[in-house]
């Protein structure tokens, strides 16, 4: 037996797990709440000049990033979980490739 | 005579008791979460574009459909956070001579930074 | 004998005559103080005597009368029947193993799996110390490393517990993993770099999708799904060491 280069995958899982763990559930209140309630009212001039930061830049671009990679990583597994372990290569390589494919979208908004 | 029977594994098996349900779900809640964060990239590349780019996406937040799926989206990101959380302390184990640092206090721990990433977060966009 | 009386509903099977197992029902005499175990045995005492399954110590630590009761994996001897009378107990051999006979189960597999990580003190080629210096001296701190992961009893609970064993049957499981851990982690041990070729491969730790019912079902609290992910950061850091260019071969 050899040892597996799953490392690389599962490192990218558990980052994107600890990320969005932290951050998505008050990303989700201000997006899906508090700025189309009203709870806060932040200018367009202010949120312009946040995205245009380079650490939100930086930050938006992990989180998609690592974000995509913990999904690909358990939805990878999932499938397997239920019976489809024949399509193990063709399954891999659609979720990984798709988080590959989506942070690359990523980058080319945030920095084009 | 030896002549094993092995049991067919069942398609369903992870519909077989409430602890395998809840794994499902909390391996599911990573789909919820990704779509949000593609949903985040969205609202940036809005905001990049310009005023009305930014305000015609905040409208359409308004839509009732809308809320109810950041609703959903919510409980699962929530879900995913406290099955993270909670996991952590078999994850990490951290020692202080025979001592293993007690699993509350690992575990607490990341409510804490969940907790201050979040207030920080809510006063930087808040503004 | 008391009046009252519980029911088992047991799975049976006679590889001679039986194309597959069905259930068999037992009445049996309901007691305060008897496990489920105590009532197997009354039926083959008084029932029927061909009922086949395993068992020796009664008190937790032989590990050997594992079965599923209501779907679950326990040790039968430390589960009473008050937990669910009136209601029939369902008695099934251990999960995802082959079935021998009624409730004995196949287990070569485990053995071949709980030998491939070789569970026990390795050392160096000319590194063993002369028995006239004396004993390995470990500290409190270097017994408490793996002392957690040495109390297993090979009962395969967890194995019946971890829906993965059942899908991928080449899956080196979580007792296993665990008690490769244990000696992983052992300060006179130097053979880690062996168990890892097992441990760290695809059939190893990378296998496990962290369920974590292994550790719930574990009658001796090892946690295998602890030392599992905790093998997985270890695994990982090596991993990513073995880049650096100064990282030796």
């Amino acid at each position: 037996m050899a040892k597996s280069n799953e490392p690389i995958v599962w490192s990218l899982f558990s980052a994107g797990g600890v990320l969005t763990a932290l951050a998505a559930p008050v990303l989700i209140l201000l997006l899906g709440f508090a700025i189309p309630l009203g709870w806060i009212n932040p200018t367009f001039e202010h949120l312009s000049s946040l995205v245009a930061h380079p650490l939100t830049q930086l930050v938006v671009v992990a989180l998609v990033s690592l974000g995509l990679f913990h999904w690909a990583h358990r939805f990878r597994f999932t499938l397997i979980d239920l019976g489809l372990h024949s399509l193990e290569t063709v399954i891999a390589v659609a979720c990984y490739g798709g988080a590959i494919v989506g942070s690359g979208v990523a980058i080319y908004v945030i920095w084009r | 005579m030896s002549k094993p029977y092995t049991p067919p594994m069942p398609r369903n098996w992870w519909n077989t008791n409430s602890a395998f349900r809840l794994f499902m779900l909390r391996e599911l809640s990573s789909v919820f979460v990704a779509l949000f964060v593609l949903e985040l990239l969205c609202f940036v590349s809005q905001v990049r574009r310009g005023d009305e780019a930014m305000n015609e996406f905040v409208k359409s937040l308004k839509h009732p459909l809308f809320m109810l799926w950041h609703a959903i989206v919510l409980g699962f990101a929530l879900l995913h956070s406290i099955t993270w959380f909670n996991l952590t302390p078999k994850v990490m184990v951290i020692r202080r001579g025979e001592e293993r640092v007690p699993d509350v206090l690992v575990a607490g721990s990341n409510y804490v930074a969940c907790l201050v990433v979040s207030v920080v977060l809510w006063w930087i966009v808040g503004g | 004998m008391p009046d009252e009386t519980t029911t088992l509903e047991i799975l049976r099977y006679h590889p001679e005559t039986d194309k597959e197992p069905s259930f068999q029902t037992f009445e049996v005499p309901y007691r305060d103080d008897w496990v489920v175990l105590d009532a197997i045995n009354w039926i083959k005492e008084y029932v029927d005597g061909t009922l086949t399954y395993r068992w020796s110590c009664r008190m937790g630590v032989c590990g050997s009368c594992g079965m599923m009761v209501n779907g679950t994996p326990r040790l039968t001897c430390a589960v009473f029947l008050n937990e669910f009378h009136p209601d029939p107990i369902r008695i099934e051999p251990l999960a995802y193993f082959p079935i021998e006979r009624d409730l004995v189960t196949v287990m070569d597999s485990f053995m071949e799996k709980l030998e491939s990580v070789k569970p026990w003190l390795i050392r160096n080629e000319g590194e063993e110390k002369p028995l006239e210096e004396g004993e390995y001296l470990q500290s409190p701190a270097q017994l408490a490393r793996y002392k957690q992961f040495s109390m297993c009893i090979n009962c395969m609970l967890c194995y019946a517990a971890c829906p993965v064993t059942g899908l991928e049957s080449e899956f080196i499981g979580p007792a296993a993993i665990a008690l490769g851990m244990r000696y992983n982690h052992d300060s006179r041990d130097q053979g880690r770099e062996q168990r890892q070729e097992v441990l760290a491969s695809d059939d190893g730790i990378w296998k496990c999708t962290f369920v974590g019912e292994c550790s719930e079902v574990c009658p001796k609290n090892v946690d295998p799904a602890g030392a599992i992910q905790q093998a997985k950061v270890e695994s990982t850091i090596d991993w990513y060491t073995s880049l650096l260019p100064w990282a030796k071969k």
